[in-house]
């Protein structure tokens, strides 16, 4: 299976060579950011005011970290689903995110600003938290520490691995994939 | 009367919290590792070994399988010969909780008010389920549970025409509706029969039962089976990327019902089907 690295920050060009299904390898900085982070960057750009990350070029990982312990880097921390998060990602993709990282499908509008936007939706696996814990190499709180584990966080991250769902051609990955493994009464039939 | 001190019950809870979160069960990595023997999509094979590498990973460094170490779910067995003494029961198992989630390094996941959304910040209240039972033990079952698979869960009260068919449908349905959202390959608890309540109570209490035993009643065991072979057919696959491995098992649990009535509940666990008991 060829694997693909890739790094913030992220022009079009290197966004386009991404395809559903391929397997990535990401190395370099990540921005946490989940429900209520998301909400509140939502209502500062509403609002005009700035922003505590300038998103332009960046990945946001929609994770809550099980807190550290004294000796780790960061708690386990894999991905929470992506749906939640749908309302807000268009937002974030006219400013300038490049990629955006979790779990499970996204609404029509946030794969229609995929493609608008030059920008891609990868998975990481869901459930496998102590693995991708195992990849952060330095993790610094930006903003909203007052959120606790939905608080932003920049990660400095080493092959962490995830997979493109949803590219900037709008092939999405879980559709495609469940239509060549379902087996219909129709297909036992022929 | 066997006397039972609840600060005992309080710290079963605390290691129990950390033990079910840390160590998952031997009965779920049997079935991942089945899983990947069976699977036919490449992707889904690197899906399945990731997720019995970070078993081990996290077995290793007594860290949690998945950060969302879930709302605390109790069962309680109570037998009716114990005198419990030392204090309030419920309060003991929240300070247990409280214990086990802030020493054991477990994400604090619960808000105080569905719409206020302020976190509690300890992961308490639990949700506590008693039961009174024969006898002069008490059996304590901690399941920490996901928000992301819980928020695939549906029930219907169905009508008594819809028959097993109908039940079947819509339990497949909701798997299907479910994809890739809940973590697959899941585990689906079912609860048929009774009433509202009773139906959710029992497809919770159907994803307690260890993996690979089937529904004592052989007419349920083959409806098991059935469903599991149609969401396996869906193809939705390890975390949704397609493949065979939508779910590792079905367990149905069944109660009588009203003359009127068919509630069917379904409660989806992903793959980290995290419970673990101790007997006081």
């Amino acid at each position: 299976m060829k694997v693909k690295k890739i790094s913030a920050p992220l022009r079009d060009e290197d966004v386009m060579q991404l395809k559903a299904g391929d397997n990535v390898l990401i190395s370099g900085v990540i921005y946490t950011g989940r429900d209520a982070a998301h909400k509140k960057i939502f209502d500062l750009v509403q609002s005009g005011e700035p922003l505590p990350v300038d998103f332009a070029g960046q990945m946001i990982y929609y994770v809550g970290p099980s807190p550290a312990k004294p000796s780790e880097i960061i708690g386990s921390a894999g991905p929470t689903t992506s749906g939640r998060m749908d309302a807000y990602t268009p937002m974030l993709l006219e400013l300038g995110l490049k990629v955006c990282i979790g779990k499970g499908s996204r609404s029509q509008a946030v794969r229609d600003a995929l493609v608008k936007h030059k920008a891609v939706y990868l998975a990481s696996t869901g459930g496998a938290a102590a693995l991708l814990a195992k990849t952060v190499k330095r993790a610094d709180l930006v903003a909203y520490s007052e959120l606790g584990p939905e608080a932003v966080y920049r990660l400095e991250v080493e092959d962490f691995p995830a997979t493109v769902v949803n590219d900037v051609y709008g092939k999405d990955l879980y559709e495609e994939g469940r239509k060549k493994y379902e087996i219909t009464n129709l297909k036992e039939v022929d | 009367m066997r006397k039972v001190d609840v600060a005992d019950i309080a710290v079963a809870i605390a290691e129990l919290s950390m033990d079910a979160n840390y160590n998952l069960g031997e009965d779920v990595l049997k079935s991942l590792n089945e899983a990947l023997k069976a699977e036919v999509s490449p992707v889904g094979k690197n899906i399945l070994v990731q997720l019995i590498d970070n078993a081990r990973i996290a077995r290793d460094n007594q860290v949690p399988i998945c950060q969302d170490t879930g709302y605390a779910v109790i069962f309680v067995e109570l037998g009716q010969d114990v005198h419990l003494v030392g204090g309030d029961l419920y309060e003991a198992i929240n300070q247990g909780v409280r214990k086990g989630y802030g020493e054991g390094y477990l994400r604090k996941s619960i808000v105080a008010d569905p719409i206020n959304r302020i976190n509690t910040k300890d992961n308490t209240p639990a949700v506590i389920h008693i039961d009174i039972v024969p006898g002069d033990k008490v059996k304590l079952i901690m399941a920490p549970k996901g928000g992301g698979s819980e928020n695939m869960s549906a029930v219907k009260m169905l009508t008594p025409s819809d028959g097993a068919k109908g039940v079947i449908d819509f339990i497949v349905n909701a798997v299907s509706d479910a994809g890739s959202n809940p973590c697959p390959p899941i585990v689906v608890g079912v609860g048929i029969g009774g009433t509202l309540e009773k139906a959710a109570l029992l497809a919770k209490k159907a994803l307690l039962r260890e993996l690979g035993q089937s529904n004592k009643d052989s007419f349920y065991s083959a409806m098991e089976k059935e469903i599991l072979e149609k969401v396996n057919n869906l193809g939705v696959g390890p975390q949704g990327f397609g493949g065979r491995a939508t779910a590792l098992a079905v367990h149905i649990e069944t109660y009588p019902a009203h003359i009127a009535s068919m509630p069917v509940a379904v409660n989806i666990n992903c793959h980290a089907a995290r419970h673990k008991e101790r007997i006081i």
